[in-house]
């Protein structure tokens, strides 16, 4: 056992250094990747160059990272404990919570909904105002406010894959003019950026609160394993 | 020594002590946790190199945010993916392979 961590930590002591020795020794990169971007901004949509990089010079990595962020919930759907999650389960019931909750849901959703919009000009986006959605869905729950309506499993699929319909449908529907996959048309990047990071914003937000919804606290012994009525979610 | 610099040893020397506590730890959200270290380290060096020379190069930022929603739902999906093998075997660790 001793050996084991002193081998492991000599290992990664190794790997440490020889990284920090790659880092020193980088050669610069031969294209410069700073210019072209801005050089290609006026085409773009947007004003702001990381917005600019994530939903239309690369937006295949967007596009591929929202199937990925599917595939994650579709499999932790797939992998869900049979059982009842109900607002008691959350364990907080807290009157604090709850009065402390009616004050900031609104702000949460207008913080949501800037984010979304400062994306076009400077640091924002979909991400980030998903991630603030989220934040508000699991504030929601703890605070012990039913979220019942997430229970409708045809629209709660239909949320989760929106973000990803709408991008693969835009994507497609751009190549009618003869022009390759994701290439958005000059005059109207803007409007479809938009389109599609206001769907985005919904579907990584339903994703990241559904992850979070899939694990209710529970009695977790491993002698309990028997399945329970099933449940539609 | 730049400010680049820094922040990329930062993050190298995150990836070493994620790598550590992965090798090193048996129980798997200790893993996880330990694996989230070297990717927030990756990430670090990601954006910390993309700041020096030509001035702030938006292609790496754009990279570590795709990154970070990604890590965050496998995640995610690695704890349900535990919970569901404490419940199946009553481990909260991998049997060794010898």
């Amino acid at each position: 056992m001793i050996l084991r961590i002193v081998l492991a930590g000599l290992l990664c002591l190794g790997v440490t250094v020889a990284l920090g020795w790659a880092v020193l020794e980088r050669p610069m990169p031969v294209e410069n990747l700073p210019e072209r971007v801005a050089s290609a901004m006026p085409e773009s949509g947007v004003e702001h160059p990381i917005t600019a990089v994530l939903l239309n010079f690369r937006s295949y990595d967007t596009l591929l990272e929202i199937a990925v962020l599917l595939v994650a919930v579709v499999v932790a759907l797939a992998l869900r404990e049979a059982q009842p999650d109900q607002p008691e389960q959350m364990g907080l019931d807290n009157p604090l919570l709850r009065a402390v909750m009616a004050w900031l849901l609104p702000l949460i959703l207008v913080v949501a909904g800037f984010l979304l919009w400062a994306g076009s000009y400077q640091p924002g986006g979909a991400f980030q105002a998903g991630s603030v959605l989220a934040a508000a869905g699991v504030l929601l729950r703890l605070a012990g406010v039913t979220t019942n309506w997430l229970d409708n499993a045809l629209l709660m699929r239909a949320g989760l894959a929106l973000g990803l319909l709408t991008f693969l449908g835009i994507g497609l529907l751009v190549m009618l003019p003869g022009v390759p996959f994701l290439t958005y048309p000059a005059a109207h990047a803007g409007t479809l950026i938009l389109v599609i990071e206001l769907t985005l914003t919904l579907s990584i937000g339903l994703t990241l609160l559904s992850l979070f919804r899939l694990t209710p606290p529970y009695a977790d012994d491993p002698d309990d394993a028997r399945p329970q009525e099933d449940r539609n979610l | 020594m730049s400010g680049s610099l820094v922040f990329a040893w930062s993050g190298v020397l995150l990836f070493g002590l994620g790598l550590f506590g992965f090798i090193a730890h048996r129980h798997l959200l200790r893993r996880l946790l330990a694996f989230n270290i070297m990717g927030s380290g990756s990430f670090l060096v990601l954006v910390g190199l993309a700041q020096e020379g030509r001035g702030v190069d938006p292609v790496p930022h754009a990279l570590v945010i795709t990154g970070i929603v990604v890590a965050v739902a496998s995640t995610a999906l690695a704890l349900v993916v535990f919970r569901r093998w404490y419940r199946a075997s009553g481990r909260t660790d991998l049997p060794e392979d010898t």
